[in-house]
């Protein structure tokens, strides 16, 4: 019997070293497709082209620069929602909401994480963007701020579930000993719990972040795809063009191997560049932060 | 070392089987026309028409499939250019960087006058503004003009609107308006125009803001939208877009809407395109909003 047993370890344990194995293998295998197709765009623009503020690619016109404003304006608005909200929802869920009320929330919370993005666009369009318009007396609603506001509403979930785990996960041994020195409810959070769980906090966000900005269809939509350069706190309020738009909407249109394909595939390059800035980021604080942790508690 | 082998040999066979499977059936169809399937693709603004044809046709001829996708003018020539379709729709003629790319993958486009359609200029119903030039849409696109009250209308900024760049429409108003059909112009849109992904964008935007000004083709645009009456030089008629002024030309931004084949059409490609030819698929053309292809459709 211990001879069968350990055959059937033995298959289970290689099948699930593999499968972890793949995944860095995939995520590898992307990166040099990305990198196979868009490298040729040195080859076939020259890099002042590439770094001009005008992007026309019918004409050949491959200023990216607007494409790259247009993305990190509309990810800073984003979490600049995301963050109040998704950190105040999580501090309420796990420290201050009664259990019935957390057993209702969370669930709820969940949903809303569910919620397509396509119809959040729908919903931009129609009741959002005339709204901003009227209110904020603008031009047109379909600004950087539609889309920053729906991001939010995107990211929220996100950064609520895995903030919310993070501050459950903090010993309800800190708390007590707070509450001993006679801290209040408050100054327990935000001064005990709060800087505890700073790495699964500071996760959250970056996750929250990176769904931003990857964000398709939603700023699509609602941005206007106006590829105007996002430098002045103005354009918040103007429309703009995202990478990711500019790529879901030109992809089906091109040659393949002409140099607006390239060039397509060398946006994709730097989202991937990007996203993968924000996790190396949020991965190495985690990791420092533990570490210090550990050496604490021992 | 050792330890790596087996996973490693593992992912391989993975990653091998993956590629083996059926061929895709997409090569089968565009060059098998003995085959009774008929892959339609391109533009949006042919697409609804395109799909009105396909399900009259089918009605009456069970025996064939016909498949229709939008995705715009550019997406439906780069599909005929890389051999995934039948029929291209495209609301633009073809460029000559396109042909060459054809002609260098084997492929002959072969163009069809299908039917004509106007692009209507559609401003909000409160606008005052009923009425404008050519070189006035002109300068509103490329930037000149930033203010309603410049022609005419309340003190209010324009917020230009157009369609994507893989749209055939887009090309077309470029050319004929942006441009006035002069080959040497690099006039283009102004940086800060919406460019939106469809034509229920613009709709949208146009309805309900009084600073928008948009085009569309006239059989997209529903009835509670103001069309602008356009002359083709200052001191010329201000003519409505619509099937009479289309085919007497008093209308100046009218075009044809092609279909592109590979090679004259054969077999079911070539009844079905002499069908959309006939009488009865061109009364569905002026049904919804299109102008019919005339008989010498060489003009």
């Amino acid at each position: 019997m211990e001879k069968s047993l350990n055959w059937y370890e033995f298959i289970i344990t290689r099948l699930i070293k593999a499968s972890g194995y793949s995944a860095i293998i995939f995520v590898a295998l992307i990166f040099f497709f990305l990198v196979r197709e868009g490298i040729p765009t040195f080859a076939e623009t020259s890099l002042s082209s590439l770094l001009s503020i005008r992007w026309y690619p019918i004409e050949d016109h491959f200023g990216i620069l607007p494409l790259i404003t247009g993305s990190l304006m509309v990810t800073i608005g984003a979490a600049l929602v995301a963050v109040p909200f998704g950190l105040g929802t999580a501090v309420y869920i796990s420290e201050i909401a009664p259990r019935w009320m957390r057993e209702i929330l969370k669930p709820l919370v969940e949903l809303l994480g569910g919620l397509p993005s396509v119809v959040l666009g729908f919903l931009g369009i129609l009741v959002l963007s005339p709204y901003l318009r009227v209110l904020l007396n603008l031009p047109t609603g379909l600004t950087a701020l539609t889309g920053s506001l729906l991001l939010g509403g995107i990211a929220v979930p996100t950064v609520v579930s895995v903030a919310e785990d993070a501050l459950d996960a903090v010993p309800r041994s800190y708390r007590e000993g707070a509450w001993a020195l006679g801290a209040t409810r408050w100054q327990t959070i935000w001064r005990v719990t709060f800087p505890a769980a700073r790495s699964g906090v500071l996760t959250a966000v970056m996750l929250g972040v990176g769904r931003a900005i990857g964000e398709t269809m939603t700023v699509m939509m609602v941005t206007g795809n106006a590829p105007v350069l996002a430098v002045k706190l103005g354009s918040l309020f103007s429309p703009v063009r995202t990478m990711t738009a500019t790529i879901a909407a030109e992809m089906g249109e091109v040659a393949s191997g002409s140099t607006h394909y390239h060039v397509l595939f060398f946006i994709g390059m730097v989202l991937f560049l990007i996203s993968l800035g924000v996790n190396i980021a949020a991965s190495s604080v985690v990791f420092r932060a533990k570490k210090r942790a550990e050496r604490i508690l021992s | 070392m050792n330890r790596f082998i087996l996973p490693a040999i593992t992912i391989f066979v993975l990653l091998f089987s993956t590629s083996c499977g059926p061929k895709s059936s997409s090569e089968g169809a565009a060059s098998d026309s003995s085959a009774n399937y008929i892959e339609n693709k391109g533009s949006d603004t042919i697409v609804n028409l395109a799909l009105a044809w396909a399900e009259k046709y089918q009605a009456e001829h069970p025996e064939v499939r016909i498949s229709v996708t939008g995705g715009g003018s550019g997406t439906g020539i780069a599909s005929l250019i890389n051999k995934t379709v039948d029929i291209a729709n495209a609301s633009r003629k073809i460029k000559d960087e396109e042909l060459s790319e054809a002609k260098a993958n084997g492929v002959e486009p072969v163009e069809h006058i299908i039917a004509r359609d106007a692009i209507a200029v559609i401003v909000n119903p409160e606008n005052p503004v009923s009425q404008l030039t050519l070189k006035q849409i002109s300068d509103i696109y490329s930037g000149k003009i930033s203010n309603w009250s410049e022609v005419g209308g309340e003190d209010r900024p324009i917020v230009r609107l157009s369609r994507e760049t893989n749209s055939g429409t887009h090309v077309y108003f470029l050319e004929t308006v942006l441009r006035l059909g002069k080959k040497d112009d690099k006039t283009l849109f102004s940086m800060d125009t919406l460019l939106l992904p469809s034509s229920e964008g613009i709709i949208a935007e146009v309805r309900q803001n009084p600073n928008a000004i948009g085009y569309d083709g006239l059989g997209y645009v529903p009835k509670d939208l103001k069309m602008i009456a356009i002359a083709e030089e200052e001191g010329g008629a201000y003519v409505l877009p619509s099937i009479a002024t289309v085919n007497d030309k008093s209308y100046p931004i009218a075009r044809d809407l092609y279909m592109y084949t590979n090679g004259e059409p054969t077999g079911i490609v070539k009844t079905y395109l002499d069908w959309i030819l006939s009488s009865e698929a061109q009364q569905i053309v002026a049904d919804l909003g299109f102008v019919p292809a005339l008989p010498d459709s060489s003009s």
